[in-house]
């Protein structure tokens, strides 16, 4: 590619359908074109009505778990700047029509803050979630109850470490050969002899730790399949390796 | 311009959830309780229909979730409605898992995105709000065939405009304009003003 095109490019933005640098130059016009910050403000409203249309109910559980977890979870100060986003000053269909000005329009409308969430943010969320997710393998690893078993994987060796307690699991693996291209390895939890995805391996690390995803409790054993990239909502291969839950 | 009819209610025209993100930004727990019972539908459902798979689709929900409640004092009611702060989020993080898993995987894009090909039926068979999907699949019914795939491969699948053009055998540009012109018409058919 050579040059990005910001104004053909509110579409796909509002989507989220862009590279992180696409997304970026897009980011930058619209502190300077007023027309297309309000294009994409639209569009954003109009991909949540897309949302809506998917609605689907939540398990009870979820809601437990969700109202459990924000009472561990400090808020963020309010941001201490208010930016200014140009849109906001233009309104009306006549709007709409003026986006061949956006580059005329720039000169006259300072930089500003855009996106609700930023790259900045991201990072930062990201890192968040990573300590987070660090500090509940750590939870696991430590917890008086754990219990771990192990196994020989496809040359490698892998130990499934169980907390009642915390009614979670851990999957550490060591010297696992890299998954075919195009595919990764998937957790499963066997829960009355159906496999419940447990999340994803990474496929790039032969040695790796991983927080199984969802609870232990109603698990009798765990299992490890190679699937297509992105994973399967269920195993379409032979497992490489199946555990059953430590006593 | 065709005036739009709006059939049913839908979240973003109940009046209280700006009020609700507000309080929950001044640390009520009850208020975001209300706003969960809100939005949680929808972020888990759009969240669904980008990933499928049900686990992980719960995981990044909730995450989804308590990031509304970690970020709602950095919420700006002048930026957009709280419904659409909190549906953008929730798309932006299914769509970041679904390239994060493929980003660490050498896949055989090609082969993963036919496997991927959407079917809106498929997206929409659990849902429950029916009024405002019936509205959604109307309007839907407005766009050509290459907006709709276009637009419903980059929203429900979350594939970026690239991997459109590949999985539709179309040019960039083409794609590029026809997400746009796409949600043009979605916008004016469905009456959204932002």
């Amino acid at each position: 590619m050579t040059i990005i095109d910001p104004h053909t490019l509110t579409g796909a933005y509002a989507l989220h359908a862009l590279s992180d640098e696409e997304r970026a130059a897009v980011d930058r016009h619209l502190a300077d074109c007023a027309a297309c910050a309000q294009e994409v403000e639209e569009f954003g409203a109009t991909a949540a009505r897309l949302a809506l249309a998917a609605s689907t109910p939540a398990r009870p559980a979820m809601r437990e778990q969700v109202l459990q977890r924000i009472t561990t979870v400090r808020q963020t100060p309010p941001a201490d700047t208010t930016p200014m986003r140009a849109g906001r000053a233009l309104r009306g269909g006549a709007v709409r029509w003026a986006l061949a000005a956006c580059i005329a329009a720039a000169a006259a409308l300072g930089g500003t803050t855009w996106w609700q969430y930023g790259n900045a943010q991201d990072a930062r969320q990201q890192a968040a979630q990573a300590q987070r997710q660090a500090d509940e393998v750590a939870g696991v690893l430590s917890a008086p109850d754990a219990r771990t078993r192990s196994a020989k994987i496809a040359g490698g060796a892998g130990t499934l470490v169980v907390s009642a307690a915390r009614d979670r699991a851990v999957f550490v693996t060591s010297d696992m050969p890299a998954p075919p291209r195009g595919k990764v390895y998937q957790l499963w939890f066997d829960v009355d002899g159906t496999m419940r995805s447990a999340g994803l391996m990474s496929p790039d690390r032969a040695s790796q730790t991983v927080l199984m995803t969802g609870a232990t409790h109603d698990a009798s054993g765990v299992g490890i399949t190679v699937e297509p990239a992105g994973g399967s909502r269920q195993p379409t291969s032979k497992p490489v390796a199946l555990l059953s839950m430590p006593a | 311009m065709k005036e739009a009819v709006h059939i049913g209610p839908h979240p973003s025209s109940k009046p209280d959830l700006q009020q609700l993100v507000h309080e929950a930004a001044l640390g009520d727990q009850d208020a975001f309780a209300a706003v969960y019972d809100a939005v949680s539908g929808p972020v888990l459902g759009v969240v669904r229909a980008v990933l499928r798979d049900r686990a992980q689709s719960e995981e990044v929900a909730q995450d989804v979730l308590v990031e509304v409640w970690r970020t709602a004092p950095r919420y700006r009611p002048e930026l957009g409605t709280a419904i659409n702060w909190i549906l953008t989020l929730a798309h932006r993080r299914a769509v970041d898992r679904v390239r994060s898993v493929e980003a660490a995987a050498a896949r055989d894009t090609k082969a993963a995105l036919l496997d991927r090909t959407p079917e809106y039926d498929e997206v929409t068979e659990q849902v429950e709000t029916r009024l405002e999907q019936e509205q959604v699949r109307r309007c839907l019914r407005t766009l050509t065939d290459l907006q709709r795939q276009a637009v419903t491969l980059a929203y429900y699948r979350g594939l970026t405009y690239r991997q459109v053009a590949e999985s539709l055998s179309l040019p960039l540009g083409t794609v590029k304009t026809r997400l746009r012109d796409g949600l043009i018409r979605l916008r004016d058919c469905l009456g959204v003003t932002a």
